[in-house]
């Protein structure tokens, strides 16, 4: 007896957490599927209504809802394979090579983990103006090159996945080094470049105050600056509001369902391994 | 081989192994020395002046610093972050903590599904975040919030200007986006403690509610304190959900110690203090951090 009361406590628990869950992008939906005036009522509307495409047309003549979109695609595939073949390459070098201040310079990346990206948020819009980059899509994907977790993440993969002696023997092969990393490094750690892709895309897509503080011009907002142009939009329309984040949203959504389980080990291993 | 060929051939294959290493890191330490490094050092060298972005450059002391510190909305920033970082995560990793003990139980079907479920939030932009639950929260009577308030016999609350409305709105939204996420971290950990341990405190006789409290939470303990550490760092960093929620007029409910430093540098043109605030959020960062590995460390002892 006591074992079916704490059955149906354990699932109550669980359904009413996935309940909490989901039950936002349900009424997301519910929100972009309606008239502002069914919305704004009391009881609100809380099934889908017909407005699906005139409130998605509503988004359209308020933002470059499909320009925005494409930015944040440029900006973000670009930086997560700028940081793949860089954060690999250095990884590479700190996990196999011998060479001076490489403990330092490895220390130094581990420190700078630490310090909180808004110390040097002024000078970087200082560098910003002077580089002629203000409202330019490279002012977000240069500096997000950057990634020392990266490295981090690449170095102990290469270490505990690469062994010595494939390294050596490929040298005796008289292979260089270069060719080392492309033809034996790289097909190796093809899982770890999953994850970090996952990871990088994700950070870069959902960034908001960099590309707040340095993309100025409407043409080059990303999806995230541009939905907050949809709120200071002249009339509040929560309608439309919605539809527009609703479109913005259901893309990732898709894709974390169809690989949920490498979305969720890539996500949440590379925090509590480092 | 001579002696000698062998040892100039070892030393040129060394050479060669330091040259292509130093080769391989260069590419990112320079970007790194220009986006990263020197933007970081130079915080503290703009801390010491006054500068509005185009003109010239004043030295002007610690007088930036005193400007902040003796700010009212500065320490009305900083109070609005611990409150908001406070109820935003420690109710939220606390209910993650019993979540992954539900979901790791062997009792349990669908686990997967359940995982994508309470992990679904995380993948969401903060933004988009920050605009549903701002619509959720709205201060009108039609806000669905303040729907259900009037249906259990509550009156409605006008969660963007009250002074707790706002901090309870912003709370939900993070501990509605971390969740899962930290669900899905414990539930990582709890799978590494062996089931005999549950096991032999069931034939002794061990509630669930001991179960957590004696095996569970000791056995999780790195992994507690890393959340617990990430968390207060992500929280003392709020942003995006509060100038979201509160629009550009940036109530003082709601302002955080990021969005004043924000706000000095680009809607004030005051460098200089706004460099000063950065420095003195890092300095606040590394005390909580110290802080929390202290408690940390003597809660667990």
């Amino acid at each position: 007896m006591s074992k079916v009361i704490s059955k149906v406590s354990l699932y109550a628990v669980l359904f009413i957490g996935a309940f909490l869950s989901i039950f936002p992008f349900y009424w997301m939906f519910v929100m972009a599927t309606n008239h502002n005036s069914v919305i704004n009522r009391v009881p609100p509307a809380l099934i889908p209504g017909p407005e699906l495409v005139n409130n998605f047309q509503n988004v359209l003549s308020n933002i470059d809802f499909f320009g925005a979109i494409g930015n944040s695609l440029i900006v973000s595939s670009v930086t997560t394979l700028g940081v793949l073949f860089l954060c690999s390459l250095a990884g590479f070098a700190f996990a196999k090579f011998h060479f001076k201040g490489k403990n330092l310079l490895f220390g130094l990346l581990l420190i700078t983990m630490m310090v909180p990206p808004q110390l040097g948020l002024i000078p970087q819009y200082y560098i910003i103006t002077k580089l002629g980059w203000l409202s330019d899509l490279r002012a977000v994907i240069v500096p997000g090159l950057i990634d020392a977790f990266g490295i981090f993440w690449m170095r102990q993969y290469i270490s505990s996945n690469v062994p010595d002696e494939l390294m050596d023997s490929a040298k005796i092969d008289g292979c260089s080094h270069v060719r080392v990393y492309w033809n034996i490094v790289v097909p190796i750690i093809l899982p770890a470049f999953a994850t970090l892709a996952i990871i990088k895309f994700m950070y870069m897509w959902n960034d908001f105050l960099w590309p707040l503080v340095v993309l100025r011009d409407e043409s080059v907002h990303t999806i995230q600056i541009a939905l907050r142009g949809l709120i200071d939009a002249y009339v509040k329309d929560n309608g439309m509001i919605l539809s527009g984040t609703f479109w913005a949203t259901i893309p990732l959504v898709l894709i974390f369902l169809l690989f949920n389980k490498l979305f969720i080990s890539s996500l949440t291993q590379g925090a509590v391994k480092s | 081989m001579s002696a000698d060929a062998y040892a100039s051939k070892k030393w040129t294959e060394k050479r060669k192994e330091s040259v292509s290493g130093l080769l391989f890191i260069s590419p990112f330490f320079i970007l790194f020395a220009i986006f990263g490094l020197f933007p970081m050092l130079f915080s503290f060298y703009l801390g010491f002046q006054r500068w509005n972005g185009l003109g010239e450059m004043e030295f002007v002391g610690f007088q930036n610093f005193a400007f902040v510190i003796e700010d009212p909305i500065f320490w009305k920033a900083l109070y609005n972050t611990i409150i908001m970082g406070a109820l935003g995560t420690f109710p939220q990793l606390i209910v993650a903590i019993f979540l992954a003990f539900a979901l790791n139980s062997a009792l349990v079907k669908f686990q997967s599904a359940f995982r994508a479920a309470f992990f679904l939030p995380y993948v969401t932009s903060t933004v988009a975040v920050a605009i549903i639950f701002g619509v959720m929260f709205s201060n009108q009577d039609f806000g669905l919030i303040n729907v259900f308030l009037n249906l259990v016999g509550l009156d409605s609350v006008s969660w963007q200007t009250n002074e707790w409305g706002v901090k309870i709105a912003v709370a939900v939204m993070v501990f509605w986006r971390w969740l899962g996420y930290n669900t899905i971290i414990y539930l990582a950990g709890m799978q590494g403690i062996p089931n005999d341990l549950y096991e032999a405190a069931t034939i002794d006789g061990a509630t669930v509610w001991q179960k957590i409290r004696f095996i569970t939470i000791p056995m999780l303990r790195p992994i507690i304190i890393f959340t617990v550490f990430l968390s207060t760092i992500g929280a003392l960093q709020l942003f995006t959900e509060p100038l979201i929620f509160l629009g550009g007029g940036l109530r003082q409910e709601g302002i955080t110690v990021v969005l004043y430093l924000w706000r000095e540098a680009f809607s004030n043109m005051a460098f200089g203090t706004a460099s000063a605030s950065a420095i003195i959020l890092f300095l606040i960062i590394i005390v909580f951090a110290a802080v929390n590995s202290f408690v940390v460390n003597k809660a667990f002892k």
